[in-house]
C-alpha cells in the first residue's frame, strides 16, 4: 500500500465549512493533518469607501451566529474614530448587555446543538444518533432547555439591537436606545430559570470532563500560549479591557497592553494551504508565538472572575491542573460552561441597573483617522482595525477573527487526534469523527475566520500513492 | 369654471377641484396611489411611472394628469399593480439596493413600496452596475448605488434651494445625477439647510453621520405600510 490521503469534507456541527486532509504514509502512518478553510469572503476589501457610521451594521453580516460581536467590535473601533474613549453610562451597559446576551445565546447553541451528542452518546456512536435529533429523542428536557436559553439570549439581543439578527443597536459613540421596564421587566421573570439551567449545563460539562480526564487529558491536548483581555484588575472582562498574553505556565509574555497597539505585539503568517491567515505573538516568531483563544485562554489568563458564582466554578476548574493554566483541549467545552453562568449572572446584574433606563445615549468627540476595537466573542478575542480618511470613507480594514487566531491550535489538535487514532489502524466513522471532536471544542466559526476563505463541512478523500481517490466521503 | 369636478376611482365618486392632479384627488380622498417621483412640495414630472393609472381606457400618470368631470380612473386593477411590481422590481435590479446595512432602510420608500407591493425578491436579474460613491461634501453623502433617477433633489435644488446644485446627465442605462461642481458634491455650492438635502426617497443623497441612530421599531415604515397615512384620511 503506498501513501494514503484522507479527506473530511465537510467538518460537521461545526459554524461554517472546511475540509480536513490527513497524509498516512506507506506503513499507515500519519505523516500530516491540516484543517483547511476554503470559502472567500472579502470584507477587508470591499467595506473600503464605505461611511465609517455604516459598517458596525455591515460587517456583522460576515456572521449569522455571533453577529453581534462584529457590530460591537466594529462600533468600539469607530467610537475611536469619533473621538469618544468612553461612553455614557447607559450606552456602554446596552452594549454591555447585547454582548452578554450574544454569549449567552452562542454558547447554550454551542454546547447542545453541536457538542452534546458527542458527550451523551460517545464519539463512536451511531451518526443517525449522534445528532441533535438524537438528543432531543432520547434527552427531551435537555433539547428543550439548550432551544429556550438560545431564545432568551436572542431576545436581549432583539430589546438590544433591535433585531435578533443583524440588528442596529450600536451606533459610533453610543447606542440607539435603552431597555424599557416592560422589556427588563420580561427578562427578570425568566432569569432565576435561565441561571439553573447555566447550573445544570456547567454540572455537565464538568462531570463529563472528570469522569473522562484520562482519555481527554491526551485528546488533542498541547501546552500552548493563552491570550485574552483582562479588566485593569485582572479580572475577566468580556467586552471591554487589555490585552494579555500568558504560555502554558502562566507566566506573563505580555500585559495590560493597550489594544490599539495590538499591531506591535501579534503579527499574522499566510501559508498557501489555507484561507486563514495563522496569527502569533511577534516577539516569540511564528515556530512557538501561536496562541489560543476563547473561553479555555480566558478562563487562564483572568486572575479571577467578577460574578461569585461563575469564580466558584473557575476555581473548581483550576482545581484539576493546580491553579496553574489548564492545556487539555477538550476542557474548552468545562470553560464554555463556566463563561455562560457569568454571562447569565452578569445579566441579571444588568437587569437590576437602572442605568440601562437613562437617556443620554450618544456622545461625539474630535473625529481620529484610525482606530482599533476589540471584544472577547464567543469564540475568543475578535480584533477590528479600520482607517477612516477626511471625508468619513474606510480606506483600509484589517479584521483578526477569533477563530483565525485558534488556526494553529485547531490544526494541532487535529494532527495530535490523527496520529494518535489513525495511525496504522482501520478507519472508521468513529475514529474520523474523533478530527472533528477535536475541531468542535474551539467551537470555530469559518465562515468568519476567512478573510481568506472558508467551508467548513468537511469531505474525507482517501487517496493512492499515484494520487487517485480511493475512497471519498462527503457531509454537509 | 364650477367649484368641484366629480371623478370616479375604482368605482368610488370622488369630488375633487378643478386644477388638481388625479393623485392629489386621490390623495383628499384617502385613496393611495402608489408613487416615488413624485412629491407633495414639487412639481410633478411623471418620471417613475408607479404612479400609472387607467383613465377612461388609456394609461397615465396620475401625478400629472389633471382632473376632468367624468373622468374614469383605475387605480387597483390586477394588471396595474402587476406593472407596478415591474418597474419596481427594476429599480432594484438596476441599482445596487443593499437594504441590509443601508441606513435609510426603514425609512426608505423604494423598499417600503417592495414591502407593500409583497415582492421579496427581483424577478429580473441584477445588473450590479459600477456607481461611485461622492463623499466629498462636508455634510452630505452622495452614494450613486442607491439612486432611483426620480430627480427630486434636481427640482428641490432648484425650486425650493433657488440652486441648481443637480441635474439628470446622459441616456439610458448610463442616465445618473451630475452634480453642478468642478468634480464632486463638495465643489458646488450645496448647504446642509438645503432642502434637497432632504428630499430624497431612497439613501442615495443622505446626511453623514447619523444614520442609524434610529432604533429598529421606531422607524417610518416599521410598523405602518407606506401609504397608509393616507388611506387614515378614508378611514
Amino acid at each position: 500500500m503506498g501513501t494514503r490521503k484522507i479527506v473530511i469534507e465537510p467538518v460537521t456541527r461545526v459554524e461554517g465549512h472546511g475540509k480536513v486532509t490527513i497524509l498516512l504514509d506507506e506503513a499507515g502512518q500519519v505523516s500530516q493533518a491540516r484543517l483547511h478553510i476554503v470559502e472567500f469572503r472579502g470584507f477587508e476589501r470591499f467595506i473600503q469607501g464605505r461611511p465609517y457610521w455604516e459598517i458596525p451594521v455591515l460587517v456583522q453580516r460576515l456572521c449569522g451566529i455571533c453577529p453581534v460581536s462584529h457590530h460591537l467590535a466594529a462600533a468600539k473601533a469607530m467610537d475611536g474614530i469619533v473621538g469618544v474613549d468612553r461612553l455614557t453610562p447607559t450606552a456602554e451597559k446596552m452594549r454591555r448587555l447585547m454582548h452578554y446576551g450574544q454569549m449567552f445565546q452562542s454558547h447554550a447553541l454551542h454546547f447542545f446543538h453541536l457538542v452534546s451528542p458527542d458527550l451523551l452518546f460517545g464519539f463512536d456512536a451511531d451518526p443517525l444518533e449522534r445528532n441533535v435529533i438524537g438528543v432531543a429523542r432520547k434527552y427531551p428536557e435537555l433539547a428543550v432547555q439548550g432551544v429556550m436559553m438560545r431564545k432568551y439570549g436572542q431576545e436581549i439581543i432583539k430589546a438590544t439591537a433591535g433585531k435578533k439578527i443583524h440588528g442596529t443597536g450600536a451606533i459610533p459613540g453610543g447606542i440607539n436606545k435603552n431597555l424599557s421596564i416592560a422589556e427588563r421587566d420580561g427578562f427578570l421573570k425568566e432569569i432565576d430559570q435561565m441561571l439553573a439551567w447555566c447550573r445544570t449545563s456547567l454540572t455537565i460539562a464538568r462531570d463529563y470532563t472528570l469522569e473522562h480526564l484520562d482519555e481527554l487529558a491526551d485528546f488533542g491536548s498541547f501546552d500552548s500560549n493563552h491570550v485574552s483581555l483582562v479588566r485593569a484588575d485582572g479580572a475577566m472582562d468580556l467586552y471591554h479591557g487589555n490585552l494579555r498574553a500568558i504560555d502554558k505556565d502562566g507566566n506573563r509574555i505580555f500585559d495590560q497592553v493597550d489594544y490599539q497597539g495590538y499591531f506591535k505585539y501579534i503579527a499574522e503568517e499566510v501559508k498557501p494551504w489555507s484561507y486563514m491567515k495563522f496569527p502569533f505573538i511577534s516577539s516569540l516568531g511564528p515556530e512557538t508565538g501561536w496562541y489560543r483563544v476563547g473561553p479555555l485562554a480566558r478562563i487562564n489568563a483572568c486572575d479571577f472572575i467578577d460574578t461569585p458564582e461563575a469564580e466558584v466554578a473557575r476555581k473548581d476548574f483550576l482545581s484539576v491542573t493546580d491553579g496553574q493554566p489548564n492545556n487539555i483541549t477538550m476542557a474548552y467545552h468545562w470553560a464554555r460552561m463556566v463563561e455562560l453562568l457569568h454571562a447569565g449572572e452578569k445579566i441579571r446584574e444588568l437587569l437590576h441597573d437602572p442605568d440601562l433606563q437613562g437617556g443620554d445615549l450618544v456622545l461625539k468627540g474630535e473625529r481620529r483617522g484610525e482606530s482599533v476595537g476589540l471584544i472577547e466573542a464567543p469564540r475568543g478575542t475578535l480584533f477590528h482595525h479600520y482607517k477612516v480618511d477626511e471625508n468619513d470613507q474606510v480606506t483600509m480594514a484589517n479584521l483578526i477573527v477569533s477563530t483565525t487566531n485558534n488556526n494553529t491550535p485547531m490544526n494541532r489538535a487535529v494532527e495530535g487526534v490523527a496520529r494518535k487514532y489513525l495511525s496504522g489502524a482501520e478507519i472508521t466513522e468513529g475514529l474520523l469523527n474523533r478530527v472533528e471532536v477535536a475541531i468542535r471544542a474551539y467551537d470555530p466559526c469559518l465562515s468568519c475566520a476567512t478573510h481568506a476563505m472558508g467551508r467548513m463541512p468537511l469531505v474525507v478523500e482517501l487517496h493512492d500513492a499515484a494520487g487517485r481517490t480511493l475512497d471519498r466521503r462527503v457531509r454537509d | 369654471m364650477s367649484d368641484s369636478v366629480t371623478i370616479t376611482i375604482d368605482g368610488r365618486n370622488i369630488e375633487a377641484r378643478p386644477g388638481q392632479t388625479i393623485l392629489e384627488a386621490a390623495d383628499a380622498a384617502g385613496i393611495y396611489i402608489p408613487r416615488l417621483c413624485s412629491h407633495p412640495d414639487l412639481k410633478p414630472i411623471g418620471s417613475c411611472r408607479v404612479c400609472t393609472v387607467v383613465v377612461d381606457g388609456r394609461p397615465q400618470a396620475a401625478c400629472v394628469k389633471p382632473v376632468m368631470d367624468g373622468m374614469v380612473v383605475q387605480n387597483s386593477t390586477p394588471e396595474l399593480l402587476q406593472h407596478r411590481r415591474n418597474i419596481v422590481d427594476m429599480m432594484f435590479v438596476e441599482g445596487n439596493h443593499f437594504c441590509m446595512f443601508c441606513e435609510k432602510s426603514g425609512n426608505c420608500e423604494l423598499q417600503a413600496m417592495a414591502y407593500r407591493f409583497g415582492i421579496t425578491a427581483p424577478q429580473y436579474p441584477f445588473q450590479f452596475p459600477e456607481k461611485e460613491v461622492d463623499a466629498s461634501h462636508p455634510d452630505i453623502l452622495l452614494d450613486h448605488n442607491r439612486c432611483i433617477m426620480c430627480a427630486r433633489c434636481v427640482r428641490a435644488s432648484q425650486e425650493l434651494d433657488g440652486k441648481n446644485v443637480f441635474q439628470s446627465i446622459g441616456r439610458g442605462f448610463a442616465r445618473k445625477i451630475g452634480v453642478n461642481g468642478e468634480r464632486a458634491l463638495g465643489d458646488t455650492d450645496m448647504a446642509a439647510t438645503d432642502k434637497a438635502a432632504d428630499i430624497c426617497p431612497v439613501g442615495c443623497i443622505v446626511r453623514k453621520r447619523v444614520g442609524f441612530e434610529k432604533p429598529i421599531g421606531q422607524r417610518l415604515y416599521d410598523t405602518r405600510p407606506i401609504g397608509s397615512d393616507i388611506e387614515e384620511v378614508r378611514a
